[in-house]
């Protein structure tokens, strides 16, 4: 099968400013991608970029087998796109505009788009400009779901969503997803959401990614957060490799250790004697941290890991 | 809560934002009063050259157009000739300042971020106001300055420049209204510049009818102050009554209403796309028509008015031996009716091209805005979208011009009992000014593909026409500089000969213009 995205080294300049530099993002057919990154990162070039709105200035982009750029009209037919800051036409009612919207992509399902607006809570009637953040999202996030085709695009497409649609939104991709097994490439900086429906992520920073797998394979790189009660005060954990922000009260211990030392230092544990223990998986959040506080020693040290995962 | 509380703010932040647009209406507004008065002084330099120009501009046709003369002099007759351009530029500038700083950052939203800080109800509407007035009075000083710089005198100077404030106060208290009104703001543009073309044509009509139609015009007043002519100086009175009137009005409806909403009723909106709406086209028209259906109006409304004095051309009173011989050598009563419809068909012309630029600059609006992009992201090819907005630039002009010419064609026509021979011939002479708005079309499909940050320079290109179709030969430009403007090259018609060329040349330069436009657009990234 082949991949519906496949973008290799990237690059777009807007004047001094590199939005993208080198990046890139393979989109398995039939997955759902997630694309995190902060404000600012190139989630929206990218986007743009495969959408043919815009030219990259170097690298190669392959979208469901064609040149987003040269191939833009016939691909569209293939694709919705759900923007991440939604403009309506102040004169048109957002029912008006599912339908204009669907009906440019070559149709769109009554049924499903009835469904939708029920599942949204979403009230057709209203002109564009009465539309709060929120509802405006989700007008064209109706508009493309309704719509049947292969890939989604979405970027950012909750932002301004209560918690409550939120939830909306992840139960039909997620049906969407088993059902029809359409592609979606969501562009996202809410970290639950993209754990809670992406099969594999991407990582973007300045232009670049820095982290590509699945969940599982990033949540590898990441460390687990141990707390041990032990029968007696442990020694010697201070130098062991890979164990971090060891904090020691007595026969209590809490510190993180690399995923790579893991077994080593449970050993380690036990050999001490355990009485309870307490151990956290890491969270894509801590990942995501750990990327974005520290910007050239996290990027050096991303460079690494990029490389183990690859292998 | 104080209900001014930050207007102090808001009218820093308005004329921040303003500083170079303001300024330069100001200084152009100001600038055109003296320039003329001037130019004057060097071609009439004699008591009786004045004179024998003064019997020419008194006909009915001209009087309907720029006004009453009401003195024979430097001055008066520099007042008849800028007076109704000033007031009309003066108004734009006001009524565009208060919706833009009162609905339009309502409608974008930009006033709930600062209406949450501490900002009183009123605040910023009395700061848009403010701005409005402010630009104002700067221009009634700068004309007045102006003015007596060239040597008139300073009562009339006074009373021109406050004439030109004047008209411009009322329109940023129609404008203030308007913008209470509708809940978008274009439509509050829309209604306060329907209410300056109406108050136009009242005068015209009023100035060559019944008298009474003139005071109930705002562009009448500031005209019955007659500068120059012994001033009439209690007719500012009646502007600043309405002035008054209009701002009590508009702060009244500001305290009975939601911020957001307008008082016109929004129609409860359809929940489906009726089935037409489909295509890029459909958008468009959807998008287009509001504005293209009130310009219709308005602009068959004007033909038929401006018609309506040509007949009563020939009862012209008091026409000097001098004048009436020029008139001979021109065709006599015939020549002189084409010469005025050619005249009005020349000022329709440019008028229309303003709808063309609008129209034009709606594809950069709708790109800026993002509501381009989603339309692009279906299989909808970039020269398919870019070219449903364009039939409406383009083929809308045509239509306006169409509706001008036939509307002049009726009325003329019903007068002189030659419906059948008058309608075509003013049809033809109102389309000939299609080319010329064509390339003004062309001019902004060009900067929308090629440099769509500058897009909005279009705008100064219709100035530019404007300018130079109005004051070229009064300011003594030199030929070339006039011949850069594509209505110079129109034929005068009625009345002239018709020549194909400069028509077939501005249309050929037009496709250019479009045609690189849009291959530019092709190549660039949008958004």
């Amino acid at each position: 099968m082949t991949d519906a995205i496949s973008v290799v080294g990237l690059v777009k300049t807007f004047g001094r400013t590199r939005a993208l530099d080198g990046l890139d993002l393979t989109v398995r057919t039939g997955e759902v991608h997630g694309f995190l990154g902060p404000n600012g990162a190139g989630k929206t070039t990218t986007i743009r970029i495969l959408l043919g709105l815009m030219r990259a200035d170097a690298g190669a982009a392959h979208l469901l087998g064609g040149d987003p750029w040269r191939d833009a009209t016939s691909l569209h037919r293939r694709l919705a796109y759900v923007p991440g800051d939604v403009t309506l036409w102040p004169n048109l009612s957002g029912g008006e505009i599912i339908d204009l919207l669907g009906r440019l992509r070559g149709g769109l399902d009554q049924r499903r788009r009835a469904e939708l607006l029920e599942r949204f809570d979403l009230d057709p009637r209203k002109k564009g400009r009465a539309y709060s953040k929120g509802n405006r999202q989700k007008v064209a996030l109706v508009a493309a779901l309704a719509s049947d085709v292969e890939l989604l695009l979405l970027d950012e497409p909750t932002s301004g969503l209560d918690p409550l649609m939120e939830e909306v939104f992840r139960e039909v991709i997620r049906e969407d997803q088993r059902g029809n097994g359409r592609t979606v490439l969501l562009s996202s900086h809410i970290l639950a959401e993209v754990e809670a429906l992406c099969d594999r992520v991407t990582i973007i920073r300045e232009g670049r990614a820095v982290e590509t797998g699945t969940l599982a394979d990033l949540r590898h790189l990441t460390r687990t957060s141990i707390q041990a009660e032990l029968t007696a005060p442990v020694n010697g954990l201070t130098g062991l490799a890979g164990v971090h922000n060891l904090h020691a009260h007595n026969s209590h211990v809490s510190f993180d250790v690399d995923a790579s030392e893991l077994n080593r230092v449970l050993r380690h544990l036990t050999d001490s004697g355990l009485r309870s223990l307490v151990s956290q998986p890491p969270t894509l959040e801590e990942l995501f941290l750990r990327h974005y506080s520290a910007p050239t020693a996290a990027r050096m040290a991303a460079d690494g890991e990029r490389s183990e995962v690859s292998r | 809560m104080n209900t001014l509380a930050g207007t102090g703010t808001l009218l820093r932040l308005a004329l921040r934002l303003d500083r170079v647009r303001l300024s330069v209406w100001v200084i152009f507004l100001a600038i055109m009063p003296a320039a003329t008065a001037a130019q004057y002084k060097k071609l009439y330099p004699t008591e009786q050259s004045l004179q024998a120009v003064s019997g020419v501009v008194s006909n009915p046709s001209l009087v309907a157009l720029n006004g009453p003369l009401f003195g024979v002099s430097l001055g008066g007759l520099t007042a008849w000739k800028i007076g109704a351009t000033e007031f009309i530029l003066v108004a734009l500038m006001s009524l565009l300042t208060v919706v833009r700083h009162t609905r339009t950052e309502e409608e974008t939203g930009r006033l709930e971020l600062v209406g949450a800080t501490v900002v009183g109800r009123y605040a910023p509407l009395t700061a848009a106001l403010l701005a409005a007035a402010l630009a104002n009075v700067a221009t009634v000083l700068l004309v007045t300055l102006g003015l007596v710089g060239v040597g008139l005198p300073v009562s009339g100077s006074l009373a021109l420049g406050a004439a030109v404030g004047l008209a411009g106060l009322v329109f940023a208290g129609v404008a203030a209204v308007a913008a209470q009104l509708t809940a978008g703001a274009r439509a509050a543009t829309g209604i306060a510049s329907a209410v300056l073309g109406g108050s136009y044509l009242l005068r015209a009509v009023g100035d060559t009818g019944p008298t009474w139609l003139t005071w109930i015009s705002p562009i009448g007043w500031s005209m019955r102050m007659r500068p120059f002519a012994g001033e009439q100086w209690w007719a500012a009175g009646l502007a600043l009554g309405a002035v008054m009137a209009l701002s009590i009005v508009a702060y009244a409806l500001v305290g009975s209403r939601d911020v957001g909403a307008g008082l016109l009723p929004e129609r409860p909106a359809p929940a489906t796309g009726a089935p037409a709406l489909g295509s890029p086209f459909a958008l468009a028209w959807r998008l287009h028509r509001g504005t293209l259906i009130g310009w219709l109006v308005g602009m068959a409304v004007t033909g038929a008015i401006l018609s309506g004095p040509a007949n009563s051309l020939s009862d012209a009173v008091n026409l000097n031996q001098q004048v009436t011989d020029l008139l001979a050598r021109m065709g006599g009563r015939k020549g002189l009716i084409d010469m005025y419809f050619a005249a009005v068909f020349g000022i329709t012309g440019v008028v229309v091209a303003a709808y063309t630029v609008q129209a034009t600059l709606r594809l950069r609006a709708e790109e800026s805005s993002g509501r381009a992009e989603p339309v692009l992201a279906t299989p909808v090819a970039r020269i398919r979208w870019a070219l449903s907005h364009l039939m409406f630039a383009l083929l809308g002009t045509a239509l306006l011009l169409a509706v001008v010419g036939v509307g002049s064609g009726l009325v003329y026509g019903l007068q002189t009992h030659d419906v059948g021979g008058q309608v075509p011939r003013l049809l033809a002479a109102a389309l000939v000014q299609l080319p010329a708005a064509w390339v003004l079309a062309g001019l902004g499909v060009a900067l929308f593909g090629l440099a769509p940050r500058l897009s909005s320079l279009t705008w100064a290109g219709l100035i530019a026409c404007v300018v130079l179709l109005e004051l070229g030969a009064i300011l003594g430009l030199s030929q070339w500089l006039v011949d850069a403007s594509p209505f110079a090259h129109i034929p005068k018609l009625p009345g002239s000969a018709f020549t194909g060329t400069p028509l077939i040349w501005l249309t050929g330069i037009a496709a250019v213009l479009v045609a690189s436009g849009l291959a530019g657009f092709r190549r660039r990234d949008v958004g």
